[in-house]
């Protein structure tokens, strides 16, 4: 999995995020859980899973490495 | 009486960790105000989520929820957990990289440099200032009102006393209950003296401790209330049966005003506290553990309060109950175990304690270092003055907050959570073109941030003087969205539209803060 569609798959749960179909849905899920609160609770669960693989799979390295050599610049001039 | 002797061992014992915490302070302002960037990954966790997760998160969204059904969570819970960590992981972890490579300590330091402008700072630290005041607020109003819902008299509707006010001869104006001028003032003052004593070496701290006791507690409160009311099934069916439009969102939310939404966790990239953060975490690797655990934390908080405030639908003796002391009731009338119940509000506390911590500091900070410091230049102080304007600038922050929240505002937690939200959030188009746009100007920024803050204060003068006067339980909505939209756009259209219009930067700053490594 690389950076693309990891940006990918955030796009697609940004949308997924408006779950017009669960609107006047007042079912329970495990006997307690209302749909729409389940769903959503599923959701984080899936965020924290693209953020898993991000941190995995698109990790920006480069910039740690930047930040990390030696400081020429000296402190901030403003 | 035992849960507030309860509640007052636990923040004993809070102020015990602030004091031990405070000898390892190493007696420098950048030991006080950024801790030498020697705090590691759970710490980082454990003080972003402490201080992102507050009052608004506990007593709001549950009080929320009472009014507007279980649609709270998706709104904000689930957009946060989406929205918070892209935003560390855009913005963020370049902005760590400049903190370390060019030594920022605050916002106001970063955002003068990269747009070349001492004015900036000017302008931006009083809006910054302006728009946490009611993210303090909420805080101190959300503790008041749940020790006030812990201690107030439980009256059945046809006038039988369930149970007396915990003091009716001490507070007899209140019925027995504590006022909530008292336990906001106990608040603050403990805030400050561990603020006082350690800076942000000790608000991490207290941070960590504060966080694991609040999530602990909230499962806690959830399992006993669920059990109160018979099960979680029965809960549930309780409210299907008299609200059963609050278990969905049709008829009490529009698609379009659950959408706009989104604006507002966008917030935590403009947040100066949260900047802060940032700039004293050890390594970029520190954020790796705060980027993937936040929505996973997030929903363990909100997950059981949006539940708590939807089952008070189903309670009978809840009817008529102000939001904002949903939570506090519930626990206080189901919660037959005083001491639970102390160490439940305790929990309370804690959550609205640990982002009270980290604004203090924050503001102490810029004030010092952005206004003082650069006003007058760093040789013009010694490192203990610096220590103590930067105290001084936080009792008298804490002061005036405080003062305002005697007065009775219009507002419940979570509208006005959300205003302060709203306001950093239409801010985000600045910090973005601070690491991906080279030809965002001085002037455009400059021009955005009036702009916005105009409106802001129009907007928010609006909602609270006018339409809650009229329309007191609904949310005030620009065109069926959030105003959160209407912000965000104008600071974007005016950021674009004036740096379009004037100078470009310098090419050394763009070559500054674009290096191959991070312009992509």
């Amino acid at each position: 999995m690389n950076n693309k569609a990891i940006w990918i798959i955030f796009v697609l749960l940004f949308f997924l995020h408006q779950d017009f179909w669960n609107w006047d849905n007042r079912g329970l899920v495990f006997g307690f859980l209302p749909v729409g609160l389940a769903y959503h609770a599923a959701f984080s669960l899936a965020a924290a899973l693209l953020w898993a693989s991000a941190v995995k799979w698109a990790w920006p390295s480069d910039v740690e490495a930047w930040a990390d050599e030696s400081n020429d610049e000296g402190e901030a001039s403003a | 009486m035992t849960p507030i002797i309860v509640i007052l061992i636990y923040l004993g014992l809070l102020l015990a960790l602030g004091v031990f915490s405070s000898r390892f302070f190493r007696g420098t302002s950048a030991d006080y105000f950024v801790a030498s960037r020697s705090i590691g990954p759970f710490l980082l966790l454990m003080s972003v989520f402490g201080t992102t997760m507050t009052g608004f998160a506990l007593v709001g969204s549950s009080a929320k929820t009472y009014n507007l059904g279980i649609g709270v969570y998706g709104l904000m819970a689930s957009y946060s957990g989406l929205l918070h960590s892209a935003c560390f992981f855009l913005i963020g972890i370049k902005l760590w990289a400049f903190g370390k490579k060019y030594g920022y300590v605050t916002q106001c330091q970063y955002f003068r440099d990269r747009f070349e402008s001492s004015a900036l700072g000017y302008v931006l630290f009083p809006i910054l200032v302006v728009l946490i005041i009611p993210y303090l607020l909420v805080g101190l109003i959300a503790a008041g009102s749940a020790i006030k819902g812990l201690t107030s008299p439980v009256i059945k509707p046809d006038g039988t006393v369930v149970r007396p006010g915990m003091f009716p001869e001490l507070f007899e104006a209140t019925n027995g209950a504590i006022p909530p001028w008292l336990t906001g003032l106990v608040i603050a003052t403990i805030v400050l003296i561990y603020v006082f004593l350690g800076g942000v070496r000790s608000t991490a701290w207290a941070n960590t401790f504060q966080t694991i006791v609040f999530m602990i507690t909230g499962v806690v409160a959830f399992t006993l209330i669920a059990n109160a009311l018979g099960g979680p099934a029965a809960a549930s069916e309780a409210v299907l049966e008299r609200n059963g439009e609050s278990m969905a969102r049709e008829g009490k939310i529009s698609t379009l005003h659950f959408f706009s939404y989104a604006f507002i966790p966008l917030s935590v990239g403009m947040f100066p506290h949260l900047f802060q953060h940032w700039l004293t975490a050890k390594s970029a690797k520190a954020f790796r553990l705060t980027v993937i655990a936040h929505p996973i934390f997030i929903m363990l908080v909100w997950v059981p309060c949006v539940l708590i405030g939807v089952w008070a639908l189903g309670v009978p003796k809840m009817d008529g109950t102000p939001a904002n002391a949903v939570l506090g009731k519930m626990v206080a009338v189901l919660v037959a175990q005083p001491i639970v119940t102390g160490i439940l509000f305790a929990g309370i506390l804690a959550a609205i304690m640990s982002s009270l911590d980290s604004q203090f500091m924050c503001m102490s900070t810029m004030f010092t270092n952005d206004v003082v410091v650069h006003a007058k230049g760093q040789d013009h102080f010694t490192d203990k003055q610096l220590l103590w304007l930067g105290r001084s600038f936080v009792i008298a922050i804490v002061a005036v907050t405080y003062a305002i929240s005697l007065f009775k505002l219009p507002i419940n937690v979570f509208d006005l959570g959300v205003w302060c939200f709203s306001g950093f959030g239409a801010m985000f188009p600045i910090a973005v073109a601070g690491v991906y746009w080279k030809r965002a100007t001085k002037a455009g920024v400059i021009a955005a941030l009036i702009a916005t803050a105009a409106l802001w204060l129009g907007l928010i003068g609006y909602d609270l003087f006018v339409f809650k006067e009229a329309h007191p339980k609904e949310e005030f909505l620009l065109a069926g969205m959030m105003p959160a939209a209407a912000l965000f756009a104008t600071c974007l259209i005016t950021l674009i539209l004036v740096s379009l219009a004037t100078k470009a930067p310098d090419d050394k700053t763009i070559a500054k803060f674009f290096p191959k490594a991070i312009a992509k």
